[in-house]
């Protein structure tokens, strides 16, 4: 397919625009001005409309199937959220209003979605405050991170180590890192796909800032000791930091804040069903207990006596400002949306039938592909294509098998601690049908793989892109136009 | 075949004795699990470092491994040829794909590491598990 500045042909155009009415010999030094036209591509508005039609039907998404990608919670964002986030008096708010000189009159009511919603996750949670400025999931962990640092550097605490189960997930590190602390990795027990609390005991010391753990973690095992966990982490001052980005597995079952959980974020854009991929926008709330709440960054909204709502300043605790504004507030107001449309019941049962669609995928493959922690799995399951990769058909080669019958792969190889991995999320959207259309293929496939394995590892072969030379892509990033 | 010249960690680097100094690099066995490597995070030369420090990263298009010293000593060289060839290490990681050198190595240190069987041994348990 060619691209746009391809097609394009001098002199054609697709609109035609209004005369100018302003001054148009401005005071722009001539040195600085363009010399030569923008290099448009030039094309009618057919061409325009058909270049992009073609272009989003060769792309795949969960609006057009199954996308069961392990750890990315790729669940149906339901069309009245995005009714919702069109309305005209929350899209054309502008951000400044509310610090404008009686502005706050004019976003009440964007300012009571923001406070509803704080109180919402804070029940879901079990966490006592929320800020819903972080833009992403690593927005929000490097955001809890910062608040773990301040609360230390208050208690005059000189701690600089965390610990992270090697079962976490990859941005934990990267974010303790990017924070200034010192990682350092625990061991997961090979018996119980869990974080080892032996090797918990014997790392942990003065030095240890925090613990930071996903949960459940990317084996889609639900860490029972989590509370055991805090409890050995608040002996020794340090605090536990929740990775709640696979939330979706325990909506009404259990709340971090329970177990003694210190700070914790949630990824909007996986459990509350918000929009996510090519770039989001993704919004990661940070949740925290009472005593790390003078450190939430700035601005905080409050309920004043009145019932009127306003957003305060003055924490001289602060981390201050860490992000433009109020977070992505559209993106705040879908997960409102879907929480108000589902309440508390319905939220409970998102959890119980992910975790019921998991482990019914997982339980009717793992006669064909190696299960290496064979037990009760959350929201979603891990294989490994150890089996078929002895026919020389590896993870990679099944997930590309997996696009010519209609399907999204799951993630391949992670967590890296299985070997050919393969993870499976299918959430709560999806019917018994399609999970039996899916169970099917995956079983078709590791039958060719016994049989005829070079029809696997040929594939794909109906797709627009069948395997883009990765090395090469990311070792010589050039976006540019030919 | 595993070369049986040298030695290895049970974290897949690889040591050969060579002129006096200790040459690293990481195993085909490795290689072969990381898939195409990408890019190699060199260390600095001139630092000595423990057994078993991060002394580098290993990038792939499937992940990004640490590298360790398999043994106590200072680096001298560094295959600096990997910056725009990363992908020697997986045509020949026993051969021009080394990593790195090290002079005042640790012998007993050295002497203590897999040998070629043990090290295939190992792989193999592994691959059953």
């Amino acid at each position: 397919m060619s691209l746009i500045f391809e097609k394009s042909i001098p002199g054609r155009r697709g609109i035609t625009l209004p005369r100018c009415d302003v001054p148009v010999d401005t005071a722009i030094p001539a040195n600085l001005k363009r010399q030569t036209t923008l290099p448009l591509a030039e094309l009618s508005e057919l061409d325009v409309v058909r270049h992009f039609t073609e272009l989003s039907r060769r792309n795949f998404g969960l609006d057009s199937g199954f996308y069961p990608l392990g750890s990315c919670t790729m669940k149906y964002n339901p069309k009245i959220s995005e009714k919702v986030a069109s309305l005209e008096g929350f899209m054309h708010l502008h951000p400044f209003l509310p610090q404008l000189r009686h502005g706050g009159l004019l976003v009440q009511g964007a300012l009571e979605v923001m406070h509803t919603f704080e109180h919402m996750l804070c029940e879901v949670a079990g966490m006592d405050a929320f800020t819903l400025h972080p833009m992403a999931g690593a927005h929000g962990e490097m955001t809890g991170m910062m608040l773990i640092a301040a609360y230390h550097r208050d208690k005059g605490n000189k701690k600089h180590v965390v610990l992270i189960p090697d079962e976490a997930h990859g941005t934990n590190p990267a974010s303790a890192a990017i924070a200034g602390f010192v990682t350092q990795s625990i061991p997961t027990n090979t018996q119980t796909g869990m974080l080892d609390i032996e090797a918990l005991e014997a790392a942990i010391n003065d030095d240890t800032a925090a613990i930071m753990l996903t949960n459940p973690n990317t084996l889609g095992i639900f860490n029972r000791h989590i509370a055991k966990v805090a409890e050995i982490a608040h002996r020794h001052d340090a605090l536990v930091y929740y990775d709640g980005a696979n939330l979706n597995a325990i909506l009404g079952q259990f709340r971090p804040g329970d177990a003694g959980v210190d700070v914790m974020h949630i990824n909007l854009h996986k459990t509350f069903a918000t929009p996510h991929g090519g770039g989001g926008p993704g919004a990661g709330p940070v949740g925290v207990r009472k005593h790390l709440e003078p450190y939430l960054p700035i601005s905080r909204i409050q309920k004043r006596k009145d019932n009127s709502y306003t957003l305060e300043y003055d924490f001289p605790k602060s981390i201050g400002y860490i992000a433009p504004f109020y977070g992505n507030f559209l993106v705040i107001l879908r997960a409102c949306a879907y929480c108000m449309l589902l309440g508390g019941d319905g939220l409970r049962k998102v959890s119980e039938n992910a975790v019921l669609n998991a482990n019914y995928v997982m339980n009717r493959l793992k006669d064909v592909y190696d299960l290496p922690y064979d037990q009760t799995c959350m929201h979603e399951c891990v294989l490994s294509a150890k089996r078929q990769a002895a026919n020389g058909v590896h993870a990679m080669d099944i997930a590309k098998a997996l696009m010519d019958r209609g399907f999204h792969p799951p993630t391949v190889y992670f967590p890296l601690i299985v070997k050919e991995a393969m993870m499976i999320e299918p959430t709560e959207c999806e019917s018994k049908e399609t999970l039996d259309r899916f169970i099917d293929a995956m079983r078709e496939i590791a039958a060719l793989a016994e049989t005829d394995p070079s029809k696997i590892t040929e594939a794909p072969c109906s797709t627009p892109v069948a395997r883009p030379d990765e090395q090469l892509a990311a070792r010589q990033m050039d976006f540019a136009c030919r | 075949m595993t070369p049986s010249d040298r030695r290895y960690t049970e974290t897949h680097e690889w040591v050969k004795i060579e002129k006096g100094l200790a040459v690293v690099g990481i195993s085909d066995h490795a290689q072969k699990a990381l898939g195409d490597i990408t890019f190699v995070e060199l260390p600095d030369t001139d630092q000595t470092v423990e057994q078993d420090d991060e002394c580098g990263v290993i990038e792939s298009v499937k992940a990004a491994s640490d590298i360790y010293a398999p043994i106590g000593g200072t680096i001298v060289e560094v295959n600096d040829g990997l910056d725009s060839t990363p992908e020697i290490v997986n045509e020949d990681p026993y051969g021009e794909g080394w990593i790195f050198k090290l002079a005042n190595f640790d012998k007993d240190q050295f002497e203590d590491l897999l040998d070629a069987a043990d090290y295939e041994a190992m792989n193999e348990e592994e691959d059953e598990e």
